[in-house]
């Protein structure tokens, strides 16, 4: 067996993947955070305090995993589910009655929940260390987009299965945009938008409009939420994520006492 | 979700879950005594009075195995899945918790409860107080859970993740108070804090990365624990006829929704929450106390600690349980083993500032234009009677802000320059602008301050 894994890690296809030896020693060790890809997120040396769990309660990398089984669960779920009106409901009860397909929706849905959740326990741990003062004090205001995109895609897929639960819950919370300062069909001042003595403001062209795509809830909405959830939101939040990365490390590493 | 089964096949089911939650309640507490015993942190708390000429020193590894011993047998008890034996709060108490309890003591209550907890928090961070508490809320949600109301409530699949965020938040607000008090005690005896002795640097290859592989593992596991224990929610087909009652938006935004309670949706929905991310982003360029930057205090921050721990425990989450789990159909409070009917009526007689001021106080009905007046005589009639409110409202946001500068805030804006106070001390009335809209409500009964439902304008 030794033999076997001798022989693989000495193999052309081993080497040409994976760059360097195994980091058995300490030279290897640093070698490697510096030639992988996935791990070049990393400082190659770090202060011990800033590994430790009761420092950082690991909620940023616990939120960024919850963020990639989204991603994972959700790229298979999109192979089940139809965005319309006529399906999207039935597609959710076949992932429920459908025994091969298992516990991928609850997965996504139970990691979306614990999403929120972690992200605001971070938010509350950067708070409490101090961590957002200088030189840090840019890469709170990142953090908190990302905590914005992160409600914001749990809302937009809490419409996708399409029963009473969801458009119901969408329908409360998107109403709020109805009272838009003058925005709102039902907003203060939106009676000063006026032009040659048509209102501006209806129904059909208000902030609530614009969200729902509609009057109501309907389909042009299911639409909406859809690529809003699936391929707009994750993009910004994949972007925000990259320059927080990387604003960690350019800040000086995970903040600690001077 | 309880709906159409007996209360005999109800207990059976809350059985199923209950066993294994006092089992892992037992399991807790015995590896907790092993590890005190094994690393020599026993303790002797005080001795018992001679039993046989012996005097036994109870120990916190002592206690702590009872404790275990103890949740074993209502492991034991709850496993029967017979009502009888199931142990659960007594019928009274729930009636008394149900009956005394409103959104004005539910409120008061937890600034309380929060209060105590910041005044005492050298003695609530003790390992054996929190430890205590702890077991404390685990037991009263195990012997809750045998009340169908409460389960229909805890238990509905989305509001599961909220009692998990309560235990989360309160086991997290222990650690960082804890080191906290503790590093509050080192700096004054002119130690440097505890996250400065462990400056030394390691390699992230094994160190980090091995606990970011246990933790995805870890998180896997769970996760899929989870999933398999608890179906995602899926109700009837979306109709645009059948209003559920009551409706409600997903758990994290009911705090918001709890608002409306007391302001009009534009206020609520839209400038209350766009005022909390801009807060929020506002934080690091208002914030100007240096001290307390990479490691956690309270003393030396007291103020921006004080202002944030009240804006997320107290506005934001409380707010969210409130909203959640005690707001029942038309949104009218439910005792947490209040059965949530929908015939519940609860008066509502608010009033309004204007129609205080004009009839109460000046015996006068309100101001009313003339039918068939213009635009301005309107706007002009509207702006007389509404004028005690918009005195007050403008008086709050012009007047408060400069005569906190010269007093409370004068060392603030000393520091900070007039721009940069200007902005915290808005921020600031309007955050307090909802606990002074609740208490208006809870002690006037007054509706809005300034009513212009002409122009959809209620503040
Ligand atoms: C999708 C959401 C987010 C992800 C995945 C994320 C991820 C991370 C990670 C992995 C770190 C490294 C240290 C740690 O784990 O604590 C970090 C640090 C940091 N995060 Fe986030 N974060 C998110 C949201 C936020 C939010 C909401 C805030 C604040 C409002 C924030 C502010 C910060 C700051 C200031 C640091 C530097 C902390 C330090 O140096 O100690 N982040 N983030």
């Amino acid at each position: 067996m030794a033999g076997l894994g001798e022989m693989i890690r000495e193999s052309q296809i081993w080497k040409s993947i994976f760059r360097h030896p195994m980091p058995v020693d300490r030279r290897n060790r640093i070698v490697v955070m510096l030639t992988n890809f996935f791990l070049h997120l990393h400082p190659v040396s770090i202060k011990k305090q800033g590994i430790a769990l009761s420092y950082t309660w690991c909620m940023g990398g616990v939120t960024f995993f919850l963020f990639l089984v989204e991603t994972v669960t959700g790229v298979l779920l999109m192979f089940y589910y139809r965005p319309t009106v006529e399906w999207a409901y039935t597609d959710i009860q076949m992932l429920r009655d459908v025994h091969s397909l298992g516990i991928l929706r609850e997965i996504h849905r139970w990691a979306a929940h614990a999403m929120v959740i972690t992200v605001w326990l971070h938010m509350y741990r950067v708070f409490l260390t101090g961590s957002y003062k200088p030189p840090r004090e840019f890469n709170w205001v990142v953090g908190v987009l990302l905590l914005l995109l992160t409600l914001l895609l749990s809302f937009t897929g809490y419409l996708l299965p399409w029963d009473q639960l969801a458009v119901w819950a969408i329908t409360v919370g998107s109403n709020m945009a109805r009272a838009h300062p003058f925005l709102g069909n039902e907003g203060p001042g939106q009676q000063l938008l006026t032009l040659g003595g048509v209102d501006m403001i209806t129904n059909a062209s208000d902030a609530r409009f614009a969200l729902l795509a509609a009057r109501d809830v309907g389909e042009e909405t299911l639409n909406r939420f859809y690529i809003l959830h699936c391929i707009a939101i994750p993009l910004g939040v994949a972007l925000l994520l990259a320059i927080h990365f990387w604003r960690v490390r350019k800040d000086g590493g995970i903040s600690g006492p001077l | 979700m309880t709906h159409g089964i007996t209360d005999a096949q109800f207990f059976v089911m809350v059985s199923s879950f209950l066993g294994p939650f006092y089992l892992m309640l037992a399991l807790t507490n015995g590896v907790a005594a092993l590890y005190l015993w094994q690393t020599g942190q026993s303790k002797t708390w005080f001795r018992s009075p001679a039993i046989a000429g012996q005097r036994v020193a109870i120990t916190n590894v002592l206690a702590w195995l009872a404790l275990a011993i103890l949740f074993v047998l209502l492991a034991g008890f709850s496993s029967s899945g017979n009502g009888h034996w199931m142990p659960a709060l007594p019928e009274a108490w729930r009636e008394a918790i149900n009956q005394s309890t409103g959104p004005v003591v539910y409120s008061a209550g937890t600034t309380a409860l929060l209060v105590l907890l910041y005044l005492f928090r050298s003695f609530f961070v003790k390992p054996a107080v929190a430890w205590s508490i702890l077991n404390l809320m685990f037991l009263m949600l195990g012997l809750s859970m045998t009340d169908r109301d409460f389960y229909e409530i805890v238990a509905k699949p989305d509001n599961v993740p909220i009692v998990m965020l309560i235990f989360l938040l309160a086991f997290f607000t222990w650690l960082a108070t804890h080191r906290a008090v503790e590093n509050d005690r080192r700096m004054e005896r002119g130690e440097p804090p505890l996250e400065k002795l462990d400056n030394e640097k390691v390699l992230v290859w094994p160190d980090l990365v091995y606990i970011e592989l246990i933790c995805m593992i870890a998180l896997v596991a769970f996760l899929i624990f989870w999933a398999i224990a608890l179906p995602a929610p899926l109700e009837e087909p979306a109709s645009s006829v059948k209003t559920p009652n009551p409706s409600k938006a997903p758990w994290y935004f009911l705090g918001l929704q709890e608002m409306l309670v007391y302001f009009d949706p534009w206020m609520a929905g839209i400038v209350l929450p766009v005022l909390v991310v801009v807060g929020l982003m506002a934080i690091p360029y208002l914030d100007f106390n240096k001290a307390g930057n990479g490691y956690y205090t309270i003393k030396e921050r007291r103020f921006s600690y004080l202002v944030f721990q009240f804006g997320f425990l107290e506005m934001w989450i409380t707010l969210i349980v409130l909203g959640t789990l005690l707001r029942g159909p038309n949104w009218n409070f439910f005792g947490p083993y209040e059965h949530w009917d929908a015939h519940k009526v609860q008066a509502l007689s608010n009033i309004n500032l204007s129609d205080y001021f004009w009839e109460s106080w000046l015996g006068r009905s309100l101001p009313i234009a003339a039918a068939g007046s213009g635009m301005l005589e309107k706007i002009g009639t509207i702006l007389v009677r509404e004028l005690p409110g918009i005195v007050m409202v403008l008086g709050y946001f012009i007047m408060l802000p400069p005569l906190m500068a010269l007093t409370v805030f004068r060392k603030f804006y000393m520091r900070m320059g007039f721009i940069r106070y200007m902005v915290m001390a808005n921020l600031l009335l309007f955050m307090a602008s909802l606990p002074i809209k609740m208490i208006l409500r809870w002690v006037l009964n007054l509706k809005y301050l300034i009513a212009i439902p002409e122009y959809f304008l209620n503040f």
